[in-house]
């Protein structure tokens, strides 16, 4: 039995469509992210799997428990952290977790050590009598957090964890993820694709409420890497660049890039050492590399990108 | 075990926002004095029928008092969830939707008696100078707490429709002289009409608890306008359903 079994999941709102047909699987200890630009229905599919409003048609099931008939028994095994991250703000720390531990039906014996245990867990226990209101973002992402795990759920929902925290509260959260441990079934959304591939075991795309893929991140990668795309960035006259970077083989074009008047985008054919032969090439003319690297794919490139491949594909 | 869960939450928020405190104060000040209004009028006036006449003109007062403040107690409950999101916390919970609408009435209700509790201090004191029948007494307390009860239940009712809490109180406001008011039309209607008018109102059942008289009738009428508005607000939160909340 997988944790996560989604079956044809449709939500349709009264003026906009929420998701299409939505069906995947995700494995008891997996860390599957959900990854999909805004508005491209991740929030949608996650409240229908807490039971938050049920879908229009399909269903799923969460350790077996179909939403819409034990919806009860669905939100008992799920803990979850919805995107905006709601908290009763005049509440301090531990009266919130205590609040939640009572709704969860932990027993008044074990309440006190289980709260203990998650605000260490969280490292939230200097600030477990601090009112949530006077909290920080970062602060308050792991209350909410500490809530989700409070009853020790089997599966996990996080909706963008995030998301509005500076850099070193993210490498925090991200690494709080990853040590959540291995008998946890965890799915976060994102629309970030380097913070997906850094946490998550696998990876469902989804755009404009269409599921486009789901792979291990590597492969995703891999898949998508089929035209390298070089970032070239040189002192001198443009021409001359130009023409320097258009004569080295395996050079299909070359355009000025968006990030100033000295970039260059080179599109170069596949399977050649292309990087060496431009930097060689500009050595040879005397003209300085002030930066030369492979581009990452935007989030956007990729689906235009999976979204071209899937219809091709569908053509066939 | 769940809805108290709810409730004992929902007091902790009305007394470390101060608001149980602020409604309590106006509450008891408003209501002493009219309790203090109505003795002097008595005792100047009247003289003689104290046992009766002051509370039932002191409870006609109050009425007032309690009408506009409860709404500003209500307003909350619902709307402020939805405003600040937590709603989703309560709804992905393993709670059911009536464990929280109990929940938040229960609070609700329990501040108020707390209030009502507070004013019985006028009528104690009143007891030092003055011999009084408690028997009509308990028949307006009885009258004021189910009136009460029914205006929560309608507030949280509107509550649970806007997440903007003043929208919700006025139109509770609104919604309750709207109730009180709606046997005033004996010069329009016809008879049939404003006999179903008077039904229908809070003010008849009302005046006869004040009267001293407890009439099953008039708890089942009060019983029923709570039930008919809890029920309205479980329609509401299930709405989501096919409507979908932000
Ligand atoms: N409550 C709602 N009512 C109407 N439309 C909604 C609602 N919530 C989301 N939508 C629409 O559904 C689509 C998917 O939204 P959402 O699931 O929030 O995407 P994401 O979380 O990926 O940003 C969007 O077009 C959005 O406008
Ligand atoms: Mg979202």
């Amino acid at each position: 039995m997988n944790a996560i079994e989604v079956d044809h999941l449709t939500k349709y709102y009264s003026n906009a469509r929420g998701v299409i047909d939505l069906s995947f699987e995700v494995n008891k200890g997996e860390i599957m992210g959900f990854l999909g630009p805004n508005g491209s229905g991740k929030t949608t599919t996650m409240r229908m799997l807490t039971c938050f409003f049920p879908p229009t048609s399909g269903t799923a099931r969460i350790c077996g428990h179909d939403i819409l008939k034990e919806p009860l028994e669905v939100r008992r095994k799920l803990g979850y952290l919805p995107e905006s991250v709601p908290l009763y703000l005049d509440m301090p720390v531990r009266s919130y977790l205590s609040f939640f531990a009572e709704v969860r039906g932990i027993p008044a014996r074990q309440r006190k050590a289980r709260i203990d245990e998650v605000l260490d867990k969280c490292s939230l226990t200097h600030v477990a009598h601090r009112l949530i209101g006077k909290l920080s973002k970062g602060y308050r992402q792991r209350v909410g957090i500490a809530q989700a795990l409070l009853h020790d759920p089997e599966v996990l929902i996080l909706d963008e964890p995030t998301i509005g925290l500076d850099p070193k509260q993210i490498i925090e959260i991200r690494s709080l993820i990853k040590g959540l441990g291995a008998a946890r079934t965890v799915i976060l959304s994102s629309h970030i694709l380097s913070e997906v591939s850094a946490v998550c075991d696998r990876v469902i795309i989804i755009h404009e409420g269409k599921l486009v893929a789901v792979d291990t991140p590597h492969n995703l990668t891999r898949r998508l890497q089929q035209t390298p795309k070089i970032l070239v960035r040189a002192l001198g006259p443009a021409e001359a660049i130009t023409k320097t970077l258009r004569s080295v083989p395996g050079v299909l074009s070359v355009k000025p890039g968006i990030d100033g008047p000295d970039a260059f985008i080179v599109d170069a054919e596949e399977g050649l050492p292309v990087i060496n032969s431009l930097a060689q090439a500009l050595c040879a003319q005397n003209l300085s590399i002030a930066e030369i690297r492979p581009v990452d794919m935007t989030l956007e490139e990729i689906f235009i990108q999976l979204v071209a491949d899937d219809t091709e594909v569908r053509r066939q | 075990m769940n809805t108290l869960t709810i409730a004992k939450r929902e007091m902790g928020s009305y007394f470390t926002s101060l608001i149980a405190y602020v409604v309590t104060t106006v509450f008891l000040v408003m209501s002493g004095y009219f309790y203090y209004t109505n003795m002097v009028m008595f005792v100047m006036f009247v003289g003689s029928d104290v046992k009766l006449g002051l509370w039932q003109q002191t409870f006609y007062d109050i009425r007032f008092v309690t009408v506009s403040v409860l709404p500003l107690l209500t307003m909350r409950l619902f709307a402020e969830e939805k405003k600040m999101g937590t709603i989703e916390l309560l709804f992905t919970s393993p709670l059911r939707d009536r464990q929280i609408i109990m929940g938040k009435y229960l609070a609700c209700l329990a501040v108020f008696a707390m209030m009502l509790a507070l004013t019985m201090l006028y009528p104690v004191l009143l007891k030092i100078v003055y011999q009084l029948e408690p028997a009509p007494l308990a028949a307006c307390y009885l009258g004021l707490f189910l009136m009460g009860g029914a205006c929560i239940a309608c507030g949280i009712f509107l509550s649970s429709l806007t997440e903007n809490q003043v929208v919700a109180a006025m139109s509770t406001i609104g919604v309750l002289l709207l109730l009180w008011f709606l046997d005033w039309n004996e010069g329009i209607a016809g008879s049939a009409v404003v006999q179903v008018l008077h039904q229908l109102s809070f003010s008849e059942h009302f005046l006869n608890f004040i009267r001293g008289i407890i009439d099953i009738n008039d708890i089942v009428y009060y019983l029923s306008v709570i039930a008919f508005f809890l029920f309205l607000t479980g329609c509401s939160l299930e709405s989501r359903k096919w409507r979908g909340i932000k």
